[in-house]
């Protein structure tokens, strides 16, 4: 018997290799003057079922496994697109918890922080204001995780129905106050079982942690390129060891923000429940992508000197959304305190144990 | 993409948690037998002949190697299992670790078949301590330089010169040698050198201790003055060493033993820190916890590909030099999430004791088995700089 290896190479994420490389090569969309480039790429997304993958059939979605949706976001990272498809993912995902069938279009959901609460109202309707939702302006529907009485529930709701604030990431994508006042939905369901807010943030953390994974293996590629390139002091500077150990460096962070998030994902496509051991994978997933991006952007940026600070340069597309990721579905000092909290509880004989359980 | 690294999500098949508990419960046994104290991060630094021989009698030495030889067949993972439940409790495996991870499968690839047949079973039953003599005192991480000779003298060759910072050599009873057979070349200057099996017992080996910063004495300078080692305890081709470098290292460098080595700093400051450590304490922990995670899932994870037989060299090295770096600044980490503790704490004493000895011991992580700069420079190799 050998080891168990996931599939990696897989048709879905070559898909979507080829429709992003198509329809949103990086730097054909810095260079673009308007935003059609986006309804061309999402319709195409769209049309091979990949931004409701994890919808299943029967709720009109492709009914794709968790892996295969977790690789496309990888893929999206790589391109660094600028479009709701993790957020629709992630709605698909969340209304299908509760049987409700996902509209077309792009979607985004909500809260995004933690902390952030939505209620239901015994009238059914929701109440309360979300923070930081990233691409609510842009969707057309929002998925919801609120709070009943008793239980969580899960709704759908126009994104038109609610009070949207202006606002952007670092990389200018929306980011936005969402306010629900008595806002009615148009479909409301209860939440599974063992289903609350943290689920929710946990798998928003793995999805981000996938998408900059992804990012950061463009970086690199981004880097050797370009060190490749770039002649000073009549070498290509590439071929100076103090690159080279940067590049190095770039790689490492590359590599643990892959190794931790491919694993997160896999950990949540094989759980039934979300336990200490997929907190344990997810968190870190996150809470070791954040660091990466940190670490990486500042060595990307580095190698890439001046040129990779214009805007012409395609550089920041993927450093400034790398590092706003950070902040979604739980800021990584957030899951490190949530982390390590859960560790100490358990106590230090039941530590290593729960490390070594993968 | 010029480099594409790969990391799998390798789970540990059902075969190796039944072996992890086989491997807890032997090593509780021997705690209780007084063999070692779990507790005592100097312990596994030691030797200790006669456990080594238990472990060896368990089937826990040269897992993956032929039967044939001694070995049990058994996967990389399974091997992984057993070095990381030995490798946290602070086990004395010293005797045989080095033969176990490099110097067996440098043997199985390259020594003829009589010898194979002789040592490798002795290896398994955890008879034999090996150590690796390829640092001198004119050239550490630059092994090509090394001029220790092998002459050639009839039926075998002369050794003369000195070997350093050999760890175990004055428990060894082989080396695994790197000597000069000829020049270099203005070509290949890694040209020229020989790797050679050689026996301690030999006449004219010495071995002087040099004591170390932490007070141990458990690396040594080895001097050579006509030793004779036979034709047969050649390995591989004479002058071509450089060429049998490769894939193997990835072997020794992406192991648990390359991110634990002061894994018992972090348990003792949960222990410190009680069921509920203030903010500041848990988001420091946490963010250990998350990093110590994705090392080991890193490392499960190169395992796994060497298994399906492939070679993550540039995996394995990215691997160490994390793990490493990781395992080196984790006493420093650790002693300023213990700053703020009670001083009534309940281990506070052997909290500050496990920090104290971690502190003495970090400074040669990065540096034994390749430094990071070494490292830094295979991992550009590999991502086409060089």
């Amino acid at each position: 018997m050998g080891p168990v290896v996931s599939a990696s190479a897989n048709i879905v994420a070559d898909t979507a290799t080829r429709i992003f490389t198509d329809l949103a090569d990086p730097q054909t969309v810095n260079n673009a003057a308007d935003g059609a480039w986006r309804d061309r790429v999402w319709d195409a997304l769209a049309d091979a079922g990949l931004t409701l993958a994890w919808v299943p059939e029967e709720h009109g979605g492709a009914g794709a496994s968790l892996a295969d949706g977790f690789e496309v976001l990888r893929v999206a990272g790589q391109f660094a697109a600028a479009i709701p498809l993790c957020e629709t993912l992630l709605a698909g995902w969340l209304l299908a918890r509760a049987g409700i069938s996902s509209p077309a279009g792009p979607m985004a959901v909500a809260p995004t922080q933690p902390k952030d609460r939505i209620a239901v109202n015994p009238d059914r309707t929701l109440s309360g204001s979300v923070h930081r939702v990233p691409f609510a302006r842009a969707s057309r529907h929002l998925a919801v995780l609120a709070h009943g009485p008793t239980s969580p529930v899960i709704a759908l709701v126009e994104t038109e129905a609610c009070r949207l604030t202006e606002g952007a990431n670092l990389a200018g994508d929306p980011l936005n106050r969402v306010t629900f006042d008595r806002t009615r939905p148009l479909e409301l369901a209860a939440a599974p079982p063992d289903f609350d807010q943290t689920s929710l943030m946990l798998m928003g953390a793995v999805a981000r942690a996938l998408e900059s994974a992804g990012a950061l293996e463009a970086m690199l590629a981004l880097s050797l390129r370009y060190a490749d390139e770039r002649v000073a002091f009549e070498r290509p500077i590439g071929k100076f060891q103090a690159v080279q150990h940067n590049l190095a460096r770039l790689a490492g962070e590359a590599a643990a923000a892959l190794a931790a998030a491919g694993s997160a994902a896999d950990a949540i496509e094989r759980a039934d429940t979300f336990d200490d051991a997929v907190l344990l994978e997810a968190a870190s997933a996150k809470i070791r992508s954040a660091e990466a991006a940190e670490q990486g952007a500042a060595i990307a940026h580095q190698v890439h000197g001046a040129i990779g600070f214009t805007a012409e340069h395609i550089l920041h597309r993927f450093t400034l959304r790398l590092l706003s990721w950070r902040d979604d579905f739980g800021h990584e000092s957030h899951w490190a305190a949530t982390l390590g909290a859960r560790i100490a509880e358990r106590g230090a004989d039941e530590f290593w144990p729960l490390v070594a359980s993968r | 993409m010029a480099a594409s690294l790969h990391f799998d999500p390798i789970r540990l098949p059902p075969e190796c948690e039944a072996l992890r508990r086989e491997v807890r419960a032997f090593i509780a046994q021997e705690v209780t037998a007084g063999t070692f104290d779990p507790t005592q991060a100097r312990h596994g630094d030691a030797n200790n002949p006669q456990f080594s021989r238990r472990v060896g009698a368990k089937g826990w030495i040269g897992m993956t190697w032929p039967k044939k030889y001694g070995g049990h067949e058994r996967s990389f993972l399974e091997r992984y299992v057993v070095t990381e439940e030995f490798r946290v409790a602070n086990a004395p495996v010293r005797q045989h670790f080095v033969a176990d991870r490099q110097s067996g499968p440098i043997l199985l690839k390259y020594a003829p078949e009589h010898i194979k047949l002789d040592i490798l079973p002795r290896v398994c039953r955890g008879e034999v301590c090996f150590v690796i003599g390829m640092s001198e005192p004119g050239s550490g991480s630059d092994l090509f330089a090394a001029k220790t000779r092998a002459t050639k003298t009839s039926g075998g060759w002369l050794i003369n010169g000195t070997k350093i910072w050999t760890s175990n050599a004055h428990h060894a009873d082989y080396m695994l040698g790197l000597f000069r057979t000829s020049p270099s070349t203005k070509e290949n200057r890694r040209h020229g050198l020989t790797q050679f099996l050689v026996d301690m017992k030999t006449p004219g080996i010495n071995v002087n201790p040099i004591r170390q910063m932490t007070g141990q004495r458990d690396f040594n300078e080895v001097v050579f003055e006509d030793a004779f080692v036979p034709d047969d305890h050649v390995l591989g081709e004479i002058d071509g060493a450089w060429k049998q470098a490769t894939s193997e290292l990835a072997y020794e460098r992406s192991g648990p033993e390359r991110f634990l080595e002061t894994f018992y700093v972090l348990v003792e400051l949960v222990r410190a820190l009680g069921p509920q450590p203030d903010l500041r304490s848990a988001e420091g922990l946490g963010r250990l916890v998350a990093q110590l995670h994705t090392l080991r899932r890193m490392s499960v994870s190169v395992s796994g590909m060497l298994q399906a037989g492939r070679e993550p060299v540039v995996e394995g090295a990215i691997v160490k030099d994390l793990g490493t770096t990781w395992e080196q600044k984790l006493p420093a980490r650790v002693r300023g999430l213990a700053a703020f503790l009670e001083p009534e704490a309940t281990n506070r004493t052997s909290l500050e004791d496990q920090i104290a000895y971690a502190t003495m011991l970090a400074p040669k992580l990065t540096i034994q088995g390749g430094t990071t700069e070494v490292l830094r420079g295979i991992i550009a190799r590999g991502l086409g700089l060089r």
